[in-house]
């Protein structure tokens, strides 16, 4: 078990205040000059020798991605980070923890991937029913400003920066990058086309990255502590101590930093209790977030919790929420109900998804009850088919992995409510 | 240039290219929805897939990705394929299946893709989608459960029209294409979106259930509602014009169409004039063409005669009706039917030079006395994309109004002309494509034109490869006529002075008839508006679809029509009218045909012989420009249209363009008479 | 389509607000919103300035506050962007109430997680006082919508309502939750098991256990 001297986000369950003077009783801000004196490419370095991937799904290299980004902006061209703080992804709820309890490790990590990127300012993209959230973070952010840590000459570093917060308004899809940024130029947040990426064209035509709460927050620690502690921990390609966020049939749901790659077995004994019912009564586990692929018990158990652990399992550590049902729970209902999650936050701008998360959602409803035929098992299976990889972004994609899963997995529970249901016979017609 | 490889063809594509545009280069057909040409690439109607490596294992919308070096594209693989029918399948399923009583049908896009990647049957079974109607105007019709979100029409509101009216609200599967507040949109180019739509969600009103594209005759035309010259497609069945579309002319009018080019034409069934008429005892009366010509003869009019040309008249039926003038002895002839008379000794001070097609490239325009949204809505576009797509910067004298992009006002105050406020001036002489525009409104007050020619001379707006000196005319028959010696030093006015005898008025219902007491009026014409009111003798004549024709736009392009259908009832074409009056008048024309008729005209008018823009001879120095007075006097500049709508005859005839002048420009209500 | 909502009529709407504009904080709020955006960039101010007409309307009607039309107009207008933008924003967003709503907007989550752990019994604890989803209650008070993940999963099931989360509910503790708000009492917010603090787990955190009690540094165990 990782141990607590290790672990970034001390005050993760908000026992102590969140303000400025507590946070730097912690160690954030300490010496933030000296860290953003090391130079630009020093810390993108650093950040790559760490082994630290994004946190918000796609496990994206952070240092990599910074790479990207102009070396000498333009004047009239600046470069911006946007920190994705729209936290919407079913069983996701990792960055609320940060903001509310340690905000000021995400404002220092904006100061100094902003300055290692060269960006002019960054803007902190909250999802909008983060209300209370977003309160402190507005409040951190002053206190910040008040301390002369962001603004002119930020932290004393000779670096202008700004950070600012920007609230959303329901919309899950404004987690998609070029869709947040869409939705701070005051539109409609659907995806943009790529390319161009946003490192070339992204926030006001500006060079700009996207990366998660959590990827930023972990910068100035890593930075402190060095590249090789935090890649002393998981495994190669895996590397580091992540946010797991336990919810659905534990003992005791949790939020929690471990280490990458712990079983599942380990991360639920230790932290949640066990399952409920005991390990018996387990019946899948969605691992990542409700846009990766259910794992049935048995292959779960003891995986291991990392990026290659769960690929190789046919479903993804997302961002390491993992939703656990025992096998008191309806799987096909469970499973509908994220279909109707994916139909109700489709943007509608492109055709697969706009009509393909409708038509999935129907289907599965129909199989939850049993009234549908046995062919439409495979019907389904194959409109999912027709979305996955067809659409502007990955929601068509997360849309459909959710029900592939299911089908791969329980597809005997779909038929079997299908027989019960008196739906032997092949299609009405 | 990039090379690239299309299903094993390799082919260099121009830098920039699409992957889309590549394939079609390779003879590809790659079907699409949303994307169009002129609009900006939305992307996602994800039909346009193709398979492309290097990249992700999936298909990409070609519509969107750059074509690269050494790029392997597959439009035909399995993939390929399957992607696309899959992407149909979802089209489909929301879509109803009213294809018998749709107005697309047989030119809608998704019945012809479907034919291509469509199943047999549907595997859908719930219900489908039902959208409400959104009220767009008196010309956009919708069924708006029929739309696949293309946004096509939000990206031509937004980005050509510039009247962000249209909008998709909601999202997801309740994602829905509306007018703001479902009122009607105000743009005089709403009815592109109907062209646009690739399905049946928006289509033509006036055109409801009016015929099948199949049974239509179609006719390459051009339009003579305003001096553009927009190219068309005359659609028409038996003796009737049912449509008017736009055809692509780039030089022109792109593939756009004002609304009163594409509706003004169910004016033509209406109101016409369709057989001769005398006035006896101040009335007038139906006669044979016999006794009309009678009445003329008995005139005696002997050589006091004049001819006065409309602002539809094309150029035949002008060289027809001088030829007679000029049999008879005749020398008075005028265009300008409302008094103008700026100096025309060199038609290239009167052009628009800058050509249609290059006022998208200027980059510093200033706009005296013109309303060009309502004068030359397509130049109006072009002016826009120069804002929007090259940073123009546009200064404007006259009545501040909304041009749908912003320019700045400088006063309405003819006088500023020649004495431009400095920023202006600073912006102009500092251009590297500066264009002025002058609006037949600001060529009637005096000074205007010679000051305007001064500025351009000292903002060097004429150089080598740029000529930013332009006149708009608002008359398609302005050029053709100016060519044709239709005009007097003094303008009509001269004409007046002249007090002919007799004078013909060729379609002019603009003309202050009281002027021409004394004098034995002739209407020459189609349409029972103020001319045939005024007139002693009524031709019944031609419109412009009903006669092969030869035109002149405010750029001096010519350009050449055919004819859709007959003229109605005893209605005769122009030149054949003037022919035979000259036999009843005892002269000779000196042609028996139309094509006669053409080629006396060309022989007399060589320029005219030869489709394509007029080179009216500029001169190398700005000296031998006329010397024309250059002081204006400080006076608001006159509108030389009151109603976008109802400029013309036929126009006012039709009961679409009268709506739309009720609706558009008077704010009545018709929103709820919809359902 | 059936959760359209039912946007009220268009001339009573006008009549009611067409004379909306900023109280004075809020016009120096706005201004403070639009300068967080670069110079020409106001547009990007479109989503907070709604929120903050949505909370003028709900101060001015005593409910969460909704978006009329001529509000919109009025956002829109200070921003210079044409009334479709605007308005397009408006129905994308959930957040922004396109009818008017009741004095309290419960918004349970039903979305997987929460449902799994009992997300039915919050919602039969708000029928069961008379609520209907999508619907106010007759006295103005409760106005019930069924929300998307909230990102609360670890204290599933949980309740929005107006800006404060409740959390780790049942059906008992969100009927005493109701019934605290319609007397005029503010309930507890956040988690309402008394055994947790927050997204810690029940009894006590199993790491970062100092931290209970003292704002601990552990720089010195590096």
């Amino acid at each position: 078990m990782l141990a607590d001297k290790d672990r970034i986000f001390t005050n993760l369950y908000g026992f102590q205040p969140w303000n400025l003077k507590a946070a730097q009783a912690r160690g954030d801000w300490d010496k933030t000059k000296d860290l953003m004196k090391r130079g630009q490419d020093a810390i993108i370095e650093e950040v790559k020798a760490s082994g630290l991937r994004g946190r918000g799904g796609a496990g994206f290299p952070t240092g990599l991605k910074w790479s990207f980004m102009p070396k000498e902006p333009r004047e009239d061209r600046p470069s911006f980070l946007v920190i994705n703080a729209d936290e919407s992804e079913p069983g996701s709820c990792k960055d609320r923890e940060i903001i509310r309890h340690d905000p000021h490790k995400l404002i220092e990590g904006a100061l100094i991937a902003g300055y290692a990127m060269r960006a002019r300012a960054a803007y902190i993209y909250i999802r909008g029913e983060f209300i209370r959230e977003a309160e402190t973070l507005f409040a951190a952010v002053q206190e910040a400003y008040d301390a002369g840590l962001l603004g002119k000459n930020a932290a004393e570093s000779g670096y202008d920066f700004d950070v600012f917060v920007h609230r959303g308004a329901g919309a899950y899809i404004c987690g998609e990058e070029t869709a947040m940024i869409e939705s701070l130029e005051g539109k409609k947040g659907q995806p943009r086309l790529k390319p161009p990426f946003p490192a070339g064209a992204g926030l006001y035509g500006c060079p700009t990255t996207v990366n998660n709460v959590e990827s930023i927050a972990v910068v100035p620690t890593i930075l402190r502590r060095g590249a090789a502690w935090f890649a002393s921990f998981g495994r190669e390609n895996n590397k580091g101590t992540k946010l797991f966020q336990i919810s659905g049939h534990v003992e005791r749901p949790c939020v929690v930093e471990e280490e990458m790659g712990i079983s599942f077995r380990e991360l639920i004994e230790k932290h949640c209790g066990g399952i409920r019912g005991g390990w018996d009564n387990l019946l899948a586990v969605i691992p990542g977030g409700s846009s990766v692929p259910l794992v049935p018990a048995a292959e779960i158990m003891d995986a291991p919790m990392d990026f290659d652990g769960l690929k190789a399992l046919g479903s993804g550590l997302g961002t390491a929420a993992a939703i656990v049902m025992d096998k008191s729970t309806d799987v096909v209902q469970a499973i509908s109900r994220i279909s109707y999650f994916y139909k109700h936050e489709s943007c509608g701008q492109c055709t697969p998804c706009r009509e393909g998360t409708g038509w999935m959602w129907r289907v599965m409803e129909r199989l939850r009850t049993g009234d549908a035929t046995i062919d439409e098992i495979d019907t389904l299976f194959d409109v999912t088919k027709q979305v996955e990889g067809h659409t502007i972004c990955a929601l068509g994609d997360a849309a459909a992995w959710p029900i592939q899963g299911l089908i791969r997995h329980f597809r005997p529970e779909l038929e079997r409510r299908i027989r019960e249901n008196g739906g032997m016979m092949e299609a009405a017609e | 240039m990039p090379k690239v490889t299309v299903d094993g063809i390799e082919l260099d594509v121009p830098q920039g290219a699409t992957v889309l545009q590549a394939c079609e280069m390779a003879g590809k057909e790659i079907p699409r929805f949303c994307y169009h040409e002129r609009l900006s690439i939305a992307g996602n109607c994800r039909m346009c897939l193709v398979e492309v490596s290097p990249g992700p294992p999936k298909p990409q919308a070609s519509c969107a990705l750059p074509a690269s070096d050494g790029q392997i594209i597959r439009t035909d693989s399995p993939m390929v394929k399957k992607a696309r029918e899959g992407v149909m399948e979802f089209l489909l399923i929301n879509h109803p299946l009213d294809c018998p009583i749709c107005d697309q049908g047989g030119e809608c896009d998704l019945q012809d893709q479907a034919v291509a990647y469509g199943r047999g049957g549907s595997r859908f079974h719930e219900n489908k989608r039902a959208v409400t109607e959104k009220y767009m105007g008196p010309i956009v019709k919708t069924i708006m459960t029929r739309c696949i979100q293309c946004t096509r029409c939000v990206r031509f509101a937004e980005e050509v029209a510039g009247v962000e009216d249209i909008g998709a609200l909601y999202r997801g599967e309740n994602m829905q294409i509306t007018s703001y507040l479902e009122r009607a949109v105000a743009s005089e180019l709403s009815g592109n979106v109907v062209d646009l739509c690739p399905v049946g969600a928006l289509t033509s009103k006036p055109y409801a259930f009016e015929a099948r594209p199949w049974e239509l005759t179609k006719t390459l035309g051009i339009d003579m509602s305003d001096a553009v010259g927009t190219n068309v497609r005359i659609d028409s069945r038996g003796r009737q014009v049912l449509r008017v579309l736009p055809r692509v002319n780039d030089d022109v009018n792109e593939e756009w169409a004002s609304d009163k080019t594409r509706h003004h034409v169910d004016g033509l069934i209406r109101r016409r004039l369709d057989r001769p008429y005398v006035r006896k005892d101040g009335q007038l009366v139906e006669a044979s063409w016999a006794e009309a010509f009678e009445a003329i003869r008995a005139a005696n009019a002997g050589a006091s005669v004049a001819a006065i040309a409309g602002d539809m008249a094309d150029c035949e039926t002008m060289f027809a009706a001088k030829a007679l003038v000029t049999a008879l002895g005749g020398h008075l002839f005028e265009g300008r039917q409302t008094g103008l008379a700026y100096d025309v000794t060199s038609l290239s001070a009167v052009n628009f030079n800058t050509t249609i097609a290059e006022a998208e490239n200027a980059d510093v325009v200033l706009l005296v006395g013109t309303n060009l949204r309502w004068e030359a809505p397509l130049i109006n576009t072009r002016v826009r994309k120069a804002v929007y797509k090259k940073g123009a910067k546009v200064f404007g004298i006259g009545p501040e109004i909304d041009l749908t992009y912003k320019v700045e006002w400088l006063g309405n105050d003819a006088s500023l002309v020649a004495k431009l406020p400095k920023a202006a001036l600073d912006a102009l002489k500092g251009a590297e494509r500066p264009m002025l525009i002058f609006g037949g409104g600001a060529l009637s007050v005096p000074g205007v034109h010679g000051a305007g020619l001064a500025l351009a001379r000292s903002v060097n707006a004429v150089r080598d490869d740029w000529n930013g000196f332009n006149v708009v005319h608002f008359s398609a028959a302005r050029m053709g006529a100016l060519m044709l010696g239709y005009s007097q030093p003094g303008g009509i006015n001269d004409v007046i002075a002249a007090k002919p005898k007799l004078a013909f008025f060729l379609g002019a219902d603009d003309v202050d008839f009281a002027a021409f007491d004394g004098t034995l009026k002739v209407y020459v014409g189609h349409h029972g508006d103020k001319g045939a009111h005024a007139a002693d003798v009524i031709l019944p004549a031609a419109a412009w679809t009903e006669k092969d024709f030869t035109t002149v736009n405010t750029e001096g392009r010519v350009q050449r029509s055919d004819k859709a259908v007959f003229a109605p009832g005893d209605a005769r074409e122009d030149w054949s009218i003037f022919r035979a009056l000259a036999d009843a008048l005892g002269v000779s024309v000196g042609f028996d045909s139309f094509d006669e008729c053409r080629a006396a005209m060309i022989a007399a008018v060589p320029e005219l012989g030869i489709e394509g823009l007029v080179d009216y001879g500029w001169p190398k120095d700005f000296n031998d420009l006329p010397k024309l007075p250059a002081r204006p006097e400080a006076r608001k500049i006159p509108s030389p249209i009151k109603d976008f709508y109802l400029t013309n005859a036929i126009c006012r005839a039709s009961p679409t363009m009268q709506r739309c002048s009720d609706e558009l420009l008077h704010g009545v209500d018709f929103a709820e008479a919809a359902e | 389509m059936a959760d359209a909502p039912n946007i009220p009529d268009e001339a009573e709407v006008r009549a009611r607000w067409g004379a909306f504009a900023w109280t004075p904080e809020n016009a120096e709020q706005a201004k403070v919103v639009i300068a967080r955006y670069p110079a020409g960039r106001q547009r990007s101010a479109v989503m907070p300035l709604l929120d903050l007409a949505q909370r003028q309307v709900g101060a001015e009607t005593n409910t969460q506050g909704w978006l009329p039309i001529p509000v919109i107009e009025y956002v829109a207008a200070q921003l210079d962007m044409p009334y479709i933008r605007a308005y397009e924003v408006a129905t994308f967003y959930t957040m922004y109430n396109l009818a008017p709503v009741g004095r309290y907007h419960v918004q349970v989550c039903g979305t997987t997680p929460c449902m799994l752990r009992g997300s039915d019994d919050v919602m039969a604890a708000c029928k069961n006082r008379g609520m209907v989803k999508g619907k106010t209650t007759p006295d103005g008070l409760f106005t019930l919508t069924e929300v998307e993940c909230m990102g609360n999963c670890t204290n599933a099931p949980m309740v929005q309502i107006n800006d404060d989360n409740y959390e780790d509910l049942d059906y008992d503790s969100m009927t005493r939750i109701l019934d605290d708000l319609a007397a005029g009492n503010q309930p507890k917010t956040g988690t309402q098991n008394p055994k947790r603090h927050t997204s810690d787990p029940e009894g006590g955190p199993t790491t970062l256990t100092e931290m209970v009690s003292a704002n601990h540094d552990y720089r010195k165990e590096w």
